[in-house]
Formats: C-alpha cells, structure tokens, sequence
C-alpha cells in the first residue's frame, strides 16, 4: 500500500487539516475493530513503534502523516494544546512570529526563503516514514498571505525535492466579499504557481462552502442539534468554531478522494489514476469536486436518501465545492467516486441517465472513471465524490482577473509588494497572461462545441 | 498436459479467482474420476497432504486485490493459490499502459520470470500460458503485455493464449482506447490467440438471461469464468481417439489468413458475420447425437475455406456444472470488428486532438509508437473485413 502526507499551511489550512485529522482517525477507528495498525492506517498515519504493536496487538501510539507550517503561533499551538496535539511532533512544526501581513511576497520570498532548508527538511522527514510515497497534499488558503504564498513557494519545493510524487492542490479560493482587500492580487500570483507546477488541484471556495451549508441546514434543521451531541461523542475535536462544519466538508472530500486507496473494493482507484484520466492536457488540471452527502454528521433521513439522488446531486450546483454551473459547461473528463454498498449496474443506469445533461467534448464522449469502494463513510451507507474538468471554471478566473485589474489599474497596494525583497513588478504581469492564456484554453474548447467538425481521418490500410 | 495461468491485473486477479472455482468444482462434482482428474492435472498441483493449489502466477501492482485473494482461498478450504506464486508492489500503475510497460514490466522481469519459472517447473507437460488480463487498465494491458513478451522470449515454442476483458464502451477508465489499442497492437504480434470477453455483454447476459437485478463486478467475473470454463475443461476432439484431448489451448488458432495477393477480391460485401474459424463445444446429455449441421453451411465461412477444415467439435459426455446441456461456441470471425472499430475510432478521434498523449510520453511511448498500434489494429479491422467479399 502506499502512503500520502498532508502539508497544511497557514491557518485556514491549518484548520483544515485539523479537521481531516479528527475524522480520518473516526472513521480508521470507525472500521479498524481490533485497533491493530494496518496498511489502511498506515496510509496517513505513522506508527512511532514500528509495525509491532502493544502486547495486545493494539495501536500504543499514531503521528499524522503531516507538516504543519504557518508564519504566526497561534492556530498551530491551539491545535497542539487540544486533543488532536498528541499526533503532532514538535518536529513536525514550523511556525513563525511576524505573519505574512496578507501578503503574498513575504509568504513566497521572505519567509519562504529565510526557512526553505527547515521545511524541506521536514518534508524529508515525512516522506522518509513512508515505504512508499505517493502523493502529498497540499492544503491552503489563496487570499490570505501564508497560504497563497508560503503554500505556493511549498509547492515548487516539493517539484524541485520530489519530482516522481504526486502534488495535488487543495486551495481555498477566497469568497467575493473577502475582508481581505488584497486578495486578488495574492490569489492571482498564487494561481500562476499552481498552473505551473501542481499535478492536480481540487477547487474549493468559501461562498460555495457557506451555501452548502445552508441548504444542508434548511433541509435538514430540525435534526441538526441532535445529531450533532451524537456525533460530538465519538470526535476528538471539542465545540465547533465557525469555520468548522465548511472545514468538515473539505475534510470529507479528502476522505472520500483517498478512500478507494486505502479500502477494499470491486473497482479500485489509486491517487495516480485521478491526474492520469482527468488531466488531458498539462496545465488543464483544474478540478470541480461536488459530494454527496454533504455533511459527515449522521442524520437518520439520509439513511433512506436513494442512490439515484447522490448522482442528480453532484451535477447540480448547489453540490459543487466552487461555485460554478455544472450544466452550462463543457466537460474534458468526469470521475465518479462510489462508496458503500453500489453495483456496477447502479453505476451504469445513472450514467445512461445523466448523458444527456452533462456535455463532452467532441473527443472525449464517454470520459467517464469510474470506482467503487465497498466501505461506506461513517454514518452513511453511501456516498458519491464527483470530480469534473470542465470549462465552467473559466468564469471563475475571469471574475477573479477583473477583481486584480480593478486593483492593478490603479497600481493600489502594490508598494506593498514592491518593497518586499525578490519581489518584482514583472511578476504581476507574467501571473496574468499565464491566467489569460489558461482562460484562452478553455475558451478554445467550448468555441469547439457546436461547431461541425469533421472526424479526424482515420488510417488507410492498403488492400 | 497442464496450463500454467497468468493473471495480471485487479481484473485479471478477479476473474482468475472465479475460474479456478469454477473449473475445481465442476471437476469435483460428482463421480468423473477421468475427467476430474484431467481438469486437475491441467489446472492445479496436488500438495503431499491432497490440496489442491493453482497452477497460477499471480501478478499486480498494488497488494489489495492478490491479498484478498489469497485470504478468500485460504478460508473456502477448497482449493488455494501458492502464496510464493504472487507478485505485487506497492503503487498501481495509474491506468497508463506507458507505465505498465515501459516501466513497471522491464522493472520487475527477473522477479516475475522466477516465479514463472518455479510454476512450469511444476509441470510435468507443460502445454501453455493463458494470462488473463483487461485491456483498459494499466496494469493487465502494460504489464500484461510487457509479461506475455517475456513469456514469448523465454518459452518461445509454447502456446500463448491471452484472455482479454474488453471494458464497457462508458465509464470504467478514461484512457481504455488508448491503453486497448496499444495492447492490441502489440499483442498481435506476440500471442497465438486472443479469447475475447466484452463487460458489456456479460452485463447483458446478466441482466437479461440471469435477470439478476443489481448487477455486481462480481456477477460479471462469474459469467466470464463460466464461459471461459465451458471451453478449458476436458473434451474428446476428433483426433483425440476416445480420450481427453490433451490440447486445451489448442483451439484452431494455427489457422490464419492467407497472404492479400493470394486471394481475387471482389467488391461486393455481403452482411453474414464470416468465420475464419468455429469452435464448437458440446457437453452433458446427448452430446454424440447433436444435429450441427447448421455450421457446416459454405456461407458462415470466407469463401477460400471449405467448412470441413474451418468447423471443429468437442465433446464432452460429463455434464459441466450441473447443467444437463451445455453448448459454447468460440468463433474467429468479424463479430469483433464492430466492437474493435469502434475503439480505434475513439482513441483515434483522441489523438487527433492530441489529448492525453503527454502522459504517455512522460513513460517512453512516443506519438510514433501510437501511430505503430493503431496502424497494427487498422490492419486486424481491414483484413477480418475483407473476409466478407465474395471470390
């Protein structure tokens, strides 16, 4: 089995994380009776103890297949103090003091210069407790400054130090009304890094987590309270803060994306074969994830949910982790990621169903993947974690282009930057046609729909 | 004579699972001392203590599905796989053919060659390989071929017959034309035959002839190794003189077609689905008074063949897993172009528009290197097409 470890920068990332951690330890707990460490928990966790256990067989100790770094103190000492500080190492921290003030360039130039040797260190160290590394995950916010630039710089590190493992990208986009004034500008630089050197990144923003939310709340109010003294029982993490429950549905996705590699089933998905069928050109590596059920808390009205609704859900907008629509776009590839009790012929009757609704490009008509894993999420007896490359996500960096020009135009804030050292004004320029020119990309294939174009010639075989 | 079985791949790996069920219980039914002892002497070595084990090599890239598998084995208490005989890493191959082998095949020859070695030195005949394996994964299409190119190296005289699943037409791996067309392309030029099962069929099969209401991969592996069976288990052939024939693998796969200039073409196609070659396999109740006249009709067959030497019977009185009669066919003949067109159109009308192709060549398989297979499956599409034409 392989392995994966989660790099968490930043707060929001950091919170994040916090949260994966928690319910990645239920649901191993959840299935894991014997409490014996295997390859299923081996996959994000370490065992200190080597593979032997206590004289029971049973787990003595686990550490988090994580690096946490953030450029204050705060976040990443209040997750130490609570209960989830026992599967952190000191050693697996880095923190600084100043934070990064909102600010790209000191996240990216300053900080991430000053301690690129600490960092890649303990990258080492983590990947040097896997038998086999796959996949890192990266996890950040874009609005802020240690995400979007910390993250970033992180990001490059990991190409430069691990070429052969898998970066996908889980960055947090910032919501429209963002109190950070800044943010366009750091998540336009953020996004130049991420085009160039990210295998896969997962999208996932603020406003879209929020409305989520609320339509889980307004369907399912009343039992809310309840379950939720339920659920607290079996999870380490105390009260939920605010940003907890649309952390949780990051988290979840996680779980289910990594889900079909850590457990049993009928048709397997490993991490490698995400980038390998949804990425059909190289910088095209922008996913939309959608789930359903949304939420990890049980609620007894999901039982009777039917599985034909988990699929119109994540092909409604209301389920996708970005804001986007996902039946006004044109789609490169879609994965669909079953957990639970699901059969081959549920798989197919939705497929067939559902063809009609969801448009291919003209070379990729049946770009469906498909896996089914049979443990189900704990609380549920299903779900389903969609994964699309669709041209909808264009709209989403032409509003975030017109957010930076607004900016740019005016050259505000830019003293900011400018004054940070190895930053340059060219930077700006150069993250903007690197977006025009991905924008471009995907504008050419949607120009292609509609258009009769005739089939490539096939080869002639002389007779 | 025995039969020393590849299974490559989490599809390989399950549908080997199923035939080796199969074929043991169907053996162990009943009192057919002959016939049981021919299917096993075929397919599995005895242990000193009487248990049965498989003559297979178990291969894949991550443990998940080999571990099942043994621990399935091991419970049923029937018959077991050689733990030694299975080899695996750690990380799959991603669904790239490139991968497969390019990289993960060359890597681990030595290892595989071992413990390929040890199973035929099991045997005391060894009459061939079967590696079984699907076409749309990375890792029973690359490695699968990668090992059949071995097995071809290292045991150059003996029979390679390969068992490919043919994905469904949508939704199981986004890149099975490609990685199809590239097995294809390359096993053609490897294995003495191709046995043929498409999922979609055996899905039809099992929704409207076992009218089985939730359809599992499970389900569809049973049929599979069903059919695949019907056709491995022992039979009397006509030259085989009133015992088992000692020749499972030895379908009719010698019989090819003739070089282009040595036959007259004609325009004019013609709709009936022409055989190269029929196989017909008969077993349980009344087999020996079977009317089968009807495959000895001229026109099932291209015109240059005489249905005498293109049609062969097997038959076996000992009914096969308790169904009084059965009867399978296995046909060389242009039932497969629709189905094989329609993936080369697919990956054809994908690479034209150069998608995909930069994970492939991040593993060594070059544009030329697909413009190679596709003008290899070209060529299977138009020399069974021209089969139809009249003289």
């Amino acid at each position: 089995m392989t392995q994966s470890v989660i790099v968490q920068v930043g707060q929001c990332g950091n919170q994040i994380g916090c949260r994966f951690w928690d319910l990645a330890l239920r649901e191993h707990a959840h299935f894991n009776k014997k409490g014996c460490y295997d390859d299923t928990t081996g996959t994000f966790f370490h065992n200190p103890n080597g593979d032997s256990c206590g004289d029971n067989g049973r787990i003595q100790q686990l550490k988090a297949r994580a690096v946490l770094l953030d450029m204050e103190e705060g976040v990443i000492s209040e997750i130490l103090k609570g209960p989830l500080g026992e599967i952190f190492d000191s050693t697996q921290l880095l923190t600084g003091v100043s934070g990064a003030g909102n600010n790209w360039a000191v996240g990216h130039m300053t900080y991430g210069s000053s301690s690129r040797d600490k960092i890649v260190d303990q990258l080492r160290k983590a990947a040097e407790q896997c038998h086999c590394l796959q996949c890192f995950f990266l996890i950040h916010s874009m609005g802020g400054g240690t995400g979007s630039g910390l993250g970033t710089k992180v990001l490059r590190l990991l190409e430069d130090e691990f070429p052969e493992v898998c970066r996908i990208v889980i960055p947090v986009y910032p919501s429209v009304d963002d109190d950070v004034i800044v943010s366009p500008y750091n998540s336009m630089l953020a996004t130049r890094e991420l085009t160039e050197n990210a295998d896969c990144v997962l999208l996932v923003e603020n406003q879209a987590l929020v409305e989520m939310l609320k339509m889980e709340y307004a369907c399912h109010g009343g039992q809310h309270t309840k379950s939720n003294k339920v659920s607290a029982m079996d999870r380490l993490t105390g009260p939920e803060k605010p940003f907890d429950a649309m952390n949780d549905i990051v988290a979840n996705m996680l779980l289910n994306l990594t889900s079909s590699a850590r457990f049993e089933g009928s048709l397997n998905m490993d991490l490698n074969e995400i980038a390998m069928n949804l990425v059909p050109f190289p910088r095209l590596h922008y996913l939309v994830p959608s789930l359903s059920p949304v939420s990890t808390l049980p609620r007894v009205s999901n039982s009777t949910r039917k599985l034909d609704k988990l699929f119109s859900d994540v092909f409604s907008k209301r389920y996708q982790l970005i804001k986007t629509d996902p039946k006004r776009s044109l789609y490169l590839g879609c994965a669909l990621m079953l957990r639970g009790n699901v059969h081959m012929s549920d798989l197919h009757r939705n497929i067939e169903r559902l063809k009609p609704t969801v448009p291919f490009v003209s070379w990729n008509p049946d770009g469906w993947k498909t896996s089914l894993c049979s443990v189900p999420p704990v609380g549920h007896s299903q779900s389903l974690l969609a994964l699309a490359n669709t041209t909808a996500i264009k709209s989403t960096f032409m509003e975030m282009r017109e957010r930076f020009c607004k900016l740019y135009r005016k050259k505000a804030h830019l003293h900011h930057y400018l004054q940070v050292e190895g930053m340059e004004e060219s930077l700006f320029s150069e993250a903007v046609t690197s977006l025009d020119s991905l924008i471009e990309e995907y504008h050419d294939l949607d120009a292609s729909v509609g258009k009769l174009m005739p089939a490539a010639a096939r080869l002639k075989i002389a007779k | 004579m025995s039969v020393v079985t590849v299974q490559l791949g989490q599809c390989g790996n399950q549908v080997g699972l199923e035939l080796f069920d199969t074929l043991y219980n169907d053996a162990q039914a009943g009192q057919r001392k002959t016939y049981a002892t021919a299917s096993c002497g075929r397919f599995f070595h005895q242990t000193e203590h009487g248990e049965h084990v498989a003559r297979a090599v178990l291969i894949d890239m991550e443990p998940k599905v080999i571990k099942q598998n043994f621990s399935k084995t091991a419970k049923s208490g029937k018959w077991k796989y050689d733990n030694a005989s299975g080899f695996n890493q750690r990380q799959g191959t991603g669904n790239n053919w490139a991968n497969g082998f390019c990289i993960q095949g060359p890597r681990h020859r030595e290892a595989v060659e071992d413990i390929l070695r040890r199973e035929v030195e099991r045997c005391d005949r060894l009459h061939g390989f079967l590696a079984l394996m699907s076409v749309a994964g990375g890792t029973g299409s690359g490695v699968g071929t990668h090992v059949t190119q071995c097995l071809r190296d290292v045991y150059p005289k003996s029979f390679i017959v390969n068992h490919l699943i043919w994905p469904y037409r949508t939704g199981e791996v986004i890149v099975q034309n490609y990685n199809s067309v590239l097995t294809l392309g390359h096993l053609y030029q490897l294995s003495d035959g191709l046995l043929v099962h498409e999922n979609d069929t055996a899905h039809r099969i099992c929704s409207q002839l076992l009218h089985i209401k939730d359809i599992s991969i499970a389900d569809i592996n049973k049929v599979i190794a069903h059919q695949l069976g019907t056709v491995l288990q022992p039979a009397l052939t006509a030259d085989s003189n009133g015992v088992y024939s000692t020749n499972p693998l030895g379908i009719d796969w010698q019989l090819r077609p003739l070089a282009v200039s040595e036959r007259t073409r004609s325009l004019t196609g013609s709709n009936v689905n022409t055989s190269l070659a029929n196989l017909l396999i008969l077993r349980g109740k009344d087999v020996f008074s079977a009317e089968t006249g009807i495959f000895d009709d001229a026109a099932l067959y291209s015109s240059w063949l005489s249905p005498k030497d293109a049609f062969k019977i097997w038959k076996c009185p000992v009914s096969f897993n308790k169904y009084e009669k059965t009867a399978t066919l296995v046909s060389n003949s242009q039932a497969l172009i629709e189905p094989l067109d329609n993936m080369v159109r697919k990956a054809w009308s994908m690479f034209a528009a150069r998608a995909y192709i930069h994970q492939y060549t991040k593993f060594g398989i070059s544009e030329e290197d697909f413009l190679e297979s596709f003008t290899f499956t070209e060529q299977i599409i138009s020399s069974y097409s021209q089969l139809g034409c009249n003289v």
